[in-house]
């Protein structure tokens, strides 16, 4: 620990600094490759592999069995339905989950029954569900008008307490970043898109634009009027700032990733597939864009479109003279 | 003296959140002597286990739907579960369109048919009307009971005359007379029963089950009805008459049919001069015919409040609207995998909890028990606010919900690390304890109020648009992010003000996780360094500032030169 708070102290007084206002044409690039693969991936791919929830069907659950071999489950809806490709994965150590598509009411009692004798277990512990194919495009089309409400609202509350435009700007930026590559990574590697899914990403929002509200109001203190006096131009302020709470936010990531990993591991390895794994997975990657997209991308392009401001070029025109002057002086000192 | 006042403070604030906490523990302890409530919040139906079922209307193209056919069509379903014989289900609307029915339990296919069903309107001639028990009133003017039983096979079903019109007691066979003595209003088969064909009588009760009816054929249908309004009679001369009436017009079939039927009625007596509105099955109300309605345009009137003139007159206009609801989802879950999902969540919260804990711990060392502290206030908080709302409002608990409530520990978490880093920054400024409380307090709140208020927009976005399960996730999510605010500022600070003021904190200790020593205070060789109370806030601004600007070159080289690096 005692070095991990030497560190922060470092970064807090500017012995140690890492350069990321300035690096920022090489942060561009990775998050400007990240969205590509995260747009182009999804594409070759073939689309986002979309649970039931969005293309319809039926769902069983067999509980409490003793085994959970899939060739049962298959062959149970097999026999009332040949024509039936079921889907079938394991939920934690007892259940078992069979996806198929739309059947007839006849047909999923059918099932029902056939599950239970196939994995002699009563019928009340195999569940059916039913799901329509526009319920999950209910659930996406009311995400999707929330998160335009929600960017609009968000906008405005942050230029009425920033005082300024462009830190709400850039924050919305982040958060698209954020949610295309949490998006894409769903795409690529295949991850079921289910509502928890949808919950967990629409979470991200709440939490990508919280962490970099967080690091904004340091920078706007930092940046604000008196403390040009400590003769840094106005990226170097914004870097030093972002410098400064550095130690908050990685804290903060791992505090907010700690619960959400604990979700994910009960989720996935206790009860299967389901809303909790499902959650959680969407927030844990969000989590991560979201801490890297507010360090590395929303504060260099702050400092970035603030920077041509002619007030801020013309005071950094002198501090950078200032700074030059003293470097002359110094060199003998340090020699 | 700015010891006391610190601390004064600080106690007014505990004692603030002591008022806070006593309050909600008392309105729910009231809630649970008195008004049903419960120590233990309700649980959705994905942790206790029963049936949801997601009902959407079936419409035409360009056809929407009203709230108020929503608020309608939900009173509607609501009778039939009822009539199901169903308890504690519970109905709602959700987002525009669709309506959400949870039932615990698995539903049989009669309930679902019926609760699938579009409501229907109809009406009928009364033939018989009596009291709503199982009795036939004997020859000798006394009641006595029917037995229960079936009805005797034998007897016959086809009517000996064929019926004439819809009010020929010819229509009443001796097998439907057997029945409807036998009928009893409050018999679970009597709530399943109130279906027939169209074209054949209907033995049924009204929806308070008071009276118990005979009723003919359809005569006319609801879907004939075009308007249907509540309104004060008036007499010829326009003038009011205090009394309120339902005012009904039908389309041009509807205005023929029903004339028809009132011409036919007005001449005859009794229950039979009555026709009978039937809804689903069951009679809504049963007026008597006073004269024969040609022009397509009925009055119905007698005892009506406002209240009930309205709600016959929406059961009239929206019983006969043509929509039908169909069934968009239908989940169930056992009551067992519920549970395993209730333990699964809470057992997710606890590891959550605990590792937050230690990396707390870690971190910040004796500090971090403050955080732990005030998680466990924020805790009881929430867990108040959600048994109370389970209580008033009927908020349910869901999986979606715990993953809300275990996501915001990190994010409430993150008050407390804004807060310390704050701390730990004027303490790095060279201040003392007791004042870098203070001044990391005012610029921590900021920050904290700026951030949970964004937080609490998308808490509340979420709530307003989403529907179901994204619902009760938003809704811990915003709540806990309220509870984040009130424990920061009721508790968290005034107990960090308590404890800068201990000598364990106050001297900086080295397990304190506030030791300057270790926290650089001293690196940047700062003479003013010095932990005294007696330096007023202001000075101490001030020399820090002077500090800055008395910076050594090499010093500010140092902290430039990465800055500068990557310029271009």
């Amino acid at each position: 620990m005692a070095s991990f708070s030497q560190f922060g102290n470092d970064l807090y007084t500017g012995a140690r600094s890492l350069n990321i206002v300035g690096r920022r044409k090489l942060w561009y690039t990775i998050s400007a490759v990240l969205i590509l693969v995260s747009i182009v991936g999804p594409i070759l791919r073939g689309g986002f592999n979309f649970g039931i929830e969005f293309t319809g069907g039926s769902e069983f659950v067999v509980s409490n069995v003793s085994d959970t071999s899939q060739t049962i489950a298959s062959d149970a809806v097999i026999s009332v339905d040949p024509n039936t490709v079921p889907k079938v994965s394991r939920l934690g150590d007892s259940s078992v989950r069979v996806q198929t598509e739309q059947l007839t009411d006849a047909q999923t009692r059918e099932i029902r029954n056939a599950l239970a004798t196939g994995y002699s277990v009563p019928v009340e512990n195999v569940t059916s569900s039913f799901i329509g194919a526009s319920w999950g495009q209910d659930i996406t089309s009311q995400a999707i008008r929330g998160l335009l409400v929600f960017l609009v609202l968000a906008a405005l509350v942050m230029a009425i307490y920033f005082r300024t435009w462009k830190m709400s700007l850039v924050a919305i930026i982040a958060l698209l970043h954020d949610l295309i590559i949490t998006a894409g990574i769903y795409g690529i590697t295949g991850f079921e898109v289910t509502p928890g899914a949808v919950i967990g990403l629409l979470t991200i929002l709440g939490y990508s634009l919280y962490d970099t509200v967080v690091v904004f109001d340091k920078i706007r203190e930092n940046t604000r009027g008196s403390s040009r006096e400590a003769g840094l131009t106005f990226s170097q302020q914004v870097n030093l700032a972002v410098n400064q709470t550095l130690v908050r936010s990685i804290n903060t990531s791992v505090v907010a990733a700690l619960p959400v990993a604990s979700i994910l591991f009960i989720g996935a390895f206790v009860l299967g597939a389901g809303t909790l794994r499902d959650i959680s997975l969407a927030l844990l990657i969000g989590i991560m864009v979201g801490t890297y997209s507010t360090i590395f991308l929303a504060t260099p392009l702050y400092a970035q479109i603030r920077q041509n401001e002619p007030e801020i070029k013309k005071s950094d025109k002198k501090i950078l003279a200032s700074q030059g002057r003293a470097d002359a002086a110094a060199e003998p000192v340090s020699a | 003296m700015a010891r006391s006042q610190s601390s004064r403070k600080a106690l007014r604030s505990l004692t603030w959140l002591l008022v806070l906490v006593a309050g909600l523990f008392g309105i729910n302890a009231a809630g649970v002597l008195w008004g049903g409530g419960s120590w233990l919040p309700k649980l959705a139906l994905d942790l206790e286990g029963g049936t949801q079922i997601v009902l959407s209307p079936q419409l035409e193209s360009g056809q929407t739907v009203t709230a108020e056919q929503m608020t309608q069509a939900v009173s509607i379903i609501r009778q039939r579960i009822d009539a199901a014989g169903v308890s504690e289900a519970e109905i709602n609307t959700q987002g525009n369109n669709n309506i959400v029915v949870s039932i615990p339990g698995t539903p049989d296919d009669a309930t679902l048919a019926r609760i699938e069903a579009s409501a229907k309107l109809d009406f009928r001639a009364v033939l018989v009307a009596g009291a709503p028990t199982s009795t036939a009133v004997g020859a000798d003017g006394t009641a006595t009971p029917v037995p229960q039983g079936t009805v005797d096979p034998n007897l016959s079903t086809v009517p000996a005359v064929a019926p004439s019109n819809g009010s020929d007691l010819n229509w009443i066979t001796p097998a439907l007379q057997a029945q409807y003595e036998q009928f009893d209003c409050a018999s679970e088969n009597a709530q399943a029963a109130n279906t027939a064909p169209e074209d054949l009588p209907l033995i049924t009760c009204d929806f308070t089950n008071t009276v118990k009816y005979l009723l003919g054929p359809v005569e006319v249908s609801g879907s004939d009805i075009s308007n249907a309004t509540a309104g004060m009679v008036t007499t010829s001369t326009g003038a009011t008459t205090g009394q309120w009436a339902v005012d009904l017009a039908f389309n041009g079939k509807g205005t023929k049919a029903f004339g028809d039927v009132t011409t036919r009625l007005n001449g005859l007596t009794g229950s039979q001069n009555q026709f009978a509105i039937v809804l689903d099955g069951k009679v809504l109300t049963a007026p008597s015919t006073n004269a024969a309605i040609t022009n397509g345009n009925a009055q119905i009137t007698g005892g009506f409040t406002q209240a009930s003139a309205k709600t016959l007159a929406d059961q009239l206009k929206y019983g006969a609207l043509p929509i039908g609801f169909q069934v968009q989802s239908s989940d169930t879950i056992s009551a067992t995998l519920g549970s395993t999902q209730l333990m699964s969540g809470l057992l997710a919260g606890a590891i959550g909890l605990l590792l937050v804990v230690l990396y707390s711990l870690f971190q910040y060392r004796m500090l971090g028990l403050v955080t732990v502290a005030s998680l466990v206030v924020a805790a009881v908080l929430t867990y108040l606010v959600v048994t109370i709302l389970s209580w008033r409002e009927g908020y349910r608990l869901s999986l979606a919900g715990v993953a809300g409530l275990i996501v915001a520990i990190g994010i409430t978490a993150d008050s407390f690390i804004v807060y310390f880093e704050r701390i730990r920054d004027e303490l790095r400024d060279g201040r003392g304890l007791e004042s870098a409380v203070d001044a990391g307090w005012k610029r921590a709140i900021r920050t904290i109020i700026a951030s949970d208020t964004v937080n609490f927009l998308a808490a509340g976005v979420l709530f307003i648009l989403a529907v179901g399960n994204v619902r009760g996730f938003a809704l811990t999510l915003g709540l806990t992010t309220v509870v984040d605010l009130f424990v920061v500022s009721l508790f968290t600070h005034p107990l960090l003000q308590l404890i800068a003021q201990t000598n364990f904190f106050a001297s900086g200790h080295k397990f304190s996780g506030l030791d300057p020593q270790a926290l650089g205070a001293a690196y940047r060789g700062r003479a003013q360094f010095a932990p005294a109370p007696t330096v007023t806030s202001g000075k101490l601004a001030k020399s820090s500032k002077e500090a800055l600007k008395r910076q050594t070159i090499a010093e500010r080289k140092a902290q430039l030169s990465s800055g500068e690096k990557g310029e271009d």
